[in-house]
């Protein structure tokens, strides 16, 4: 098991009622983050919608995560 | 590439542009529009996750640097809350030929729709709101139409 925090924006953050949590995960890929919280941020959209970073950078979903790291979980993004 | 939480200063932002050497200068202003999606629209408010949206818009910036010679190049995004009419986003470009300048601008603000950590929350007339989501660019691509 790691200790992982997770963060999320915008309608996750929502959804969640939180910005940021500890996971206890046996997780091994920001995939699998993503479905071990999908309880929290409830999203519905399809993976592809939505984009990871971790520790501050832009990840792929293949992305491997250990212990520590932060895991950002941005719902579809929206600018301009 | 800035964030900022207030009103652009976009005579300030085309000034910082100025050069001998541009002979042409392209800007794109997105401006807070009435209605989206058969809602009325009353204000809207964008989230962003600063240190990621400076890293990519800067990532941005250099990859349309490799593919036109360009003199000048300033992107703003705004944060916080905005009423209509307001500029939400300023893409200036500008270079030596209008060519470069006008494909340049394009490719930034195309870019940056789909790809900075930014969300947009649309409060309606009523008391609805909701988050605008970019459904079709992230899984298409681009969005030519927003």
């Amino acid at each position: 098991m790691k200790t992982i925090t997770v963060r999320y924006f915008a309608l996750f953050r929502e959804q969640a009622g939180t910005g940021e949590e500890r996971l206890e995960t046996a997780a091994s890929t920001a995939r699998e983050v993503f479905e071990a919280t999908r309880d929290r941020h409830r999203s519905s959209e399809p993976l592809g919608h939505c984009k990871v970073a971790i520790n501050d950078e832009m990840a792929d979903w293949d992305s491997p995560v250990t212990d520590g790291d932060v895991v950002l979980l941005f719902p579809p993004v929206g600018g301009g | 590439m800035e964030i900022s939480e207030t009103p652009i200063d976009t005579d300030r932002l085309r000034e910082s542009l100025e050069d001998p050497r541009a002979g042409g200068f392209v800007v794109f202003e997105g401006w807070v529009r009435n209605e989206n999606d058969g809602h009325e629209v009353r204000r809207l408010e964008y989230e962003v996750y600063e240190p990621l949206a400076i890293k990519e818009g800067e990532r941005i910036i250099a990859e349309a640097e490799a593919k036109w010679p360009l003199i000048g190049v300033r992107i703003v995004h705004r944060g916080g809350l905005l009423e209509l009419g307001d500029c939400a986003v300023w893409v200036g470009v500008a270079a030596k030929h209008r060519d470069e300048a006008f494909m340049a601008c394009r490719y930034l603000i195309d870019e940056l729709k789909v790809r900075l950590p930014i969300w947009k929350k649309e409060h309606y007339v009523g008391s609805d709101s909701g988050w605008v989501n970019c459904e079709r660019c992230a899984s298409h691509g681009l969005d030519r139409t927003g």
